[in-house]
Order: C-alpha cells, then structure tokens, then sequence
C-alpha cells in the first residue's frame, strides 16, 4: 500500500485526530465514558495505522522498538508509584487522600496519576504486540 | 516502626510487583537474578512479622486505598493465610540462589531478565490470591499468577513447551472463568465481594435462592480445581512441569497448586462452612473418590512414566489428593493432616524437583534410562533426592510421616478405617516409583550421559540440601508445621456453623 496515495494522505490527516480523541477520552473520563484503557488503545491504535500504511520500519523509526518496551513497565511503575505515595505518607497503598488537602481533589489527582500510568502501559503493550507479530517470519 | 508494622499486609504484595516493574527495565540477565533475589528475599521477612502478629493478635485487616470494606477491598489476614504467605515466600527465598545457574543454562542471554520479571510477577499473583479478602480481588491476582506462569513455561528448551503451556493457558482460563462466574453468583445473591460479607449474607440468601447458591459453590470448586489440578482436572500439570524450565518447575510445583488448594479451603471453610451446614452440601461426597482416585490413579501412572520430571508430576497429582483427602475428612486430625501435608509437600517437591533440575544442568537428560549410576558421579545431589524421596513415602521420622500420621488418625476418627487403608496402600506405590529411581541411580553401571557429571556448583547445590534437609526436620520439629496446621485447623472447625464432629 507504501504506493497508494489517498490512503497515504488520508491517514495523515486523521493521526492527529485520532491522538487527539485519544486524550480527549483519557481527561475527559471524570465527566463521560473512556479512561486510560480506552484512551491507550486508541492510540496504539494510532500507531498501529500508521504502520499498516507505511510500513513496519518507518513506524518503527517513529516509536522504536526500546521506547515501546520501556513504556510498558513504565506505566505500571507510575500506577504502583502513585500507590506508594501513600504508604510513605502513614497511610495505606493507593491512598489518595495524601496528594492533596481537599478530598475530592486528592483523589481527582491520585487517578488522573493512575490513568497516566494506565494509558502507557496499554498502548504500548498493544505496540509490542503488534510489533511481535508483524516481525514474525521476517 | 508501627506505621510500617501496619503496612505489612500491603508490602506483602507490593514488594514483589514493584520487584517485577522494576525487573523488567533491567537487560542483563545477571543483575535481574540479583534484584530478583534480594525481593524474594524481603517477602518471607513480612510473611514471617504477620504470622507473629497474627499468632499473638489474631486477624488483621488491611483497606487498601483506605476505603473500609466491604465497599473497598480488604486485605484479611488469619492464621490460614499468614501460614500459606510464610509458605510460598520462604520456599521461594530458599530456592532463588539456585535460579542463577539453572536459569543462565536453560534460558537465552536476552530473555533471563524477562524471566525474573514473570517470576516476580508469578509471585506477586500467588501472595496476592493468599492475602486478599476480596473475591474479586482474588480472581486479579489468580490471573497475574496464571499469565506469568504460562509464560515461565512456555520459555522451557523444548518445543514442545509452547504446547504444554497453550495446554495450560486454555484449562487454566476455563478454571478461572468458572471461579468468576461462581463470584458472580455468590454476587447477585448476596450483592458482596467481600469473602467475611459473602459469609455472614449467604445464609439469609441460601434460603430464598437455594439454587444459585449451590450453583455458586459447583462453579468455585470446580474452577479451582482446576488450578490445583484435582485428579481428573489434572491433565494441563504432567506436560507443563515436564516441559517447563528447572527453576520454573520446582518454583510452581512448590506453590501454585499449594495457593489454589488455599482458595478451596477459603471457599469451603471460611464462605460456605460459616453460613451453611456444610454435611448437608456435597464437598466431602465428591472429595473422597477423586482424592483416592488421585492417591491410585497417579501415582501408578508415575510408575510408568519415564522421563523423571513428568514421573514427579504424576506423583504431585498424587499427593494433592492426600491433601484434598484430609479437607474432605473435615475433622481436626484430617484437617490437620491436609493442611501440614501443604507445607511439606511444597517442601518435598521444591527439593525433588530442584535435583532433577542439577541432574539436567549436569548430565543434560532426565530420562531414567540414561541415568546409570548417576547416585555415584552426583552422590550429594542424589542422596538429596533419595532423603526428599523417604519423606514423599512417608518414612517414619521425615516430614512426610507426619502428614500422613494426621491423616490416618484423622480417618480412623472419623470412622473410616478403610481410608485409613487405603493412604497406607498409596504410599507403598510411592516406594515403588522413587525405588525405581533410586535403584537405576545407585545399583545400575555408570552410563555414558552421566559419566562426567559432578555435583553442581554450590549456588545449585545448597538450596537443594537445605530443601531436602527441612523435608526431614519438619519431620521431628513439627511446632512450626503440625502445631500451625493444627491451630489452623481448630479455628476453620470452630468458625462452622455446625461444628465439625470428633
């Protein structure tokens, strides 16, 4: 398809959009529907296109394989970082309520935290995968 | 020191997955080793301070998040679980150095690290199902542990490890389908995930939904039967032990099916025994056949079996059968008997396996035909194998006579001197299939494998002698096994509804 020039611009144009929705379902998960999972897989789902239409190696260039492998652990550091805040602060694991004096703020903050950590990990384990299987047999 | 003695429950299982995160930014496969080392090494310290806590305070609970349960989840720690938690991370701690050796052998330079971050994953999972109060909780954590031991399997030397462990990957989520779909009964009529919540409303709701309740307990056991590898559910466990990398094996024979047996103990003793009456549901009736089954049935398979590590794994299926025996006898000895037959068990096992798993890093075969004479050119390896393998018999004054002492005492009152029979005429198979192996390794000429075999190097060679050594003094020092078990036993008996008679 690395030859077909209406996918090629058609895609161009959408990758922001989509990387756009991407954060638009992650932030603005306190109010409607989405969150990090959601988020993630949107914007794997970006990368995902991008190397579909232009190749492996050139995806590859923009979000390299070392990138994609350090995210994921990345990710669950964050979510379990923020956890641990809690217990350095004498309370319990994943205790939001010591990230800030105002209670529904602390905790608005302890999960936007988390589904950073979330949105990561997700999209770049669904990258490793895709990546695990475009490179079989190669 | 208070504020961090309240977070133990919490560090149990913290310690561990920030381990594994942690693991998995690392490349070298050396470094992985050490870190994985030093984290296993911290969980049996906490295990250890919540057991005293326990012994001397009675059950601690935990709100993770700091939401108190059952709206949030709870982390409910009793004797139970304080002595499996104690279990699983000490046998781990005492079996890491040996990974080092084992692992660098059998698995490529770039994917080791990759190894210890599932391991630390796999344990963080099992710690994490033992410690937890929450049903849902638990199925999470059920899944953390399985996905990673599907991946310490799959990374096995042999093709055919990929298949044993797709093998394992689909019963095992069938397993863990049929626990959920059990909490989600145990859900809708109660409208409670939390195990203590569930057990003071399920009795109120048996009456009004007999049926869902009933279905509930049918799609919980057989769901964890499942992963402890009940016997004709035990079919995934034979290819995954055999075909799984040395360290991998003698890690999740050690502890796995010991976690699952955990859960069962959970739903049957600590949900359904509290709020039912527990002679009036059908676990004993549908116990006692499969466990004798398991006792015969896999043990004579073991005897024809071959290739060492699969015999052993035959022999697992086996001795969970002992162990489900004595929750089926539902009495204080049985009870006893099962849980004390968890403990050394694991030790046992770890310990058998861990030699077959030097056998293999020496002589690179663990096929019994091969073997001629290796008790000669690995004497400490094998006489390790041949102390663990007295024990695994149930040789007066080795761990495995107490198990099996409880158990037979436990028989007898309930009234069952068949049973009784029966555990005798089982362990004489055991003799039968560890002879085998004793007399190829001891009175057969040296082969050709095994010729310029030695023992392995000390890192190797002292987790397998302090593994072997315990399976022998747990079988004069009982205070920490038996005396436990027993009091484990009471409190389970005590907290039914309708007592447990004798």
């Amino acid at each position: 398809m690395k030859f077909d020039l209406i996918l090629r611009v058609g895609v161009k144009l959408m990758i922001p959009f989509m990387l756009l929705f991407a954060l638009y379902v992650q932030l603005h998960a306190d109010y409607g529907p989405g969150g990090g999972f959601q988020a993630g897989v949107i914007t794997a789902g970006a990368v995902i296109v991008y190397a579909l239409i232009f190749g492996i190696e050139e995806a590859q260039r923009v979000v390299p394989k070392r990138l994609v492998e350090l995210l994921v652990p990345l990710g669950v550091l964050i979510y379990a970082g923020t956890g641990l805040l809690g217990i350095l602060f004498g309370k319990n694991f994943l205790d939001y309520s010591v990230l800030g004096a105002n209670p529904p703020l602390a905790r608005e903050r302890g999960i936007l935290f988390v589904e950073i950590g979330v949105l990561l990990t997700v999209s770049s384990t669904m990258v490793a995968l895709f990546y695990a299987f475009s490179e079989r047999g190669r | 020191m208070s504020a961090l003695t309240a977070q133990l429950p919490g560090l149990q299982v913290v310690i561990p997955l920030l381990g594994a995160v942690v693991a998995a930014f690392i490349r070298r496969g050396t470094i992985a080793w050490g870190w994985a080392t030093l984290i296993t090494a911290m969980t049996p310290i906490v295990a250890f301070a919540l057991l005293i806590q326990v012994w001397t305070g009675g059950p601690i609970s935990y709100h993770m998040g700091g939401w108190p349960p059952p709206i949030g989840i709870e982390y409910r720690v009793d004797l139970l679980n304080a002595f499996v938690l104690v279990l699983v991370s000490l046998v781990s701690a005492i079996m890491m150095p040996y990974a080092r050796r084992s692992v660098a052998h059998e698995i490529d330079g770039d994917k080791q690290a990759w190894f210890y971050c599932m391991y630390l994953l796999c344990l963080t999972g099992l710690l994490g199902i033992t410690i937890t109060g929450d049903a849902f909780n638990a199925f999470v954590f059920m899944e953390i542990s399985s996905l990673s031991s599907y991946v310490l399997i799959a990374m096995g030397r042999d093709r055919r490890a990929l298949v044993a462990a797709y093998q394992y990957l689909i019963i095992g989520t069938i397993g863990a389908t049929f626990y959920v779909v059990g909490v989600g009964l145990l859900y809708l009529v109660t409208g409670s995930l939390n195990f203590a919540d569930i057990a003071l409303r399920l009795g109120e709701a048996s009456a009004v939904y007999p049926r869902p309740v009933l279905a509930g307990l049918a799609f919980l056991f057989v769901g964890i039967s499942l992963k402890l590898a009940l016997f004709p559910l035990h079919v995934w466990l034979p290819n995954a032990y055999a075909y799984a990398p040395s360290f991998a094996t003698a890690f999740l024979a050690a502890t796995a099916t010991k976690v699952a047996i955990y859960l069962l103990l959970r739903v049957i003793f600590s949900i359904y025994g509290v709020a039912l009456d527990l002679k009036t549901l059908p676990v004993s009736a549908v116990l006692y056949p499969l466990s004798i089954a398991a006792m015969f049935i896999a043990s004579i398979l073991a005897v024809y079996e071959t290739n060492l590590k699969r015999m052993l794994a035959y022999s697992s299926v086996a001795q969970i059968g002992y162990i489900t025996l004595g929750i089926a006898l539902m009495n204080q000895a049985g009870l006893t008997g099962g849980i004390v037959h968890l403990f050394n068990h694991a030790l046992i096992k770890g310990a058998l396996f861990l030699a077959l798993g030097a056998i293999l890093y020496r002589a690179g075969t663990i096929k019994l035909e091969q073997l001629g004479g290796v008790g000669r050119t690995m004497p400490l390896t094998c006489a390790a194998f041949v102390v663990a393998g007295m024990s695994l018999m149930g040789v007066p004054g080795t761990a495995g006579f107490i198990s099996k002492y409880y158990l037979i005492v436990g028989a007898l009152n309930a009234g069952m001197w068949p049973i009784a029979f029966l555990i005798v005429a089982s362990s004489l198979i055991a003799l039968v299939y560890i002879g085998r192996a004793v007399e190829v390794a001891y009175f057969r000429p040296v082969s050709s494998a095994v010729a310029h075999a030695k023992d392995p190097p000390l890192l190797m060679l002292v987790p397998l002698l302090v593994l072997a050594f315990a399976s022998v003094y747990f079988g004069i020092d009982t205070e920490l096994s038996a005396g436990v078990a027993g009091r484990v036993a009471e409190t389970l008996l005590s907290g039914l509804k309708v007592g447990g008679a004798n």
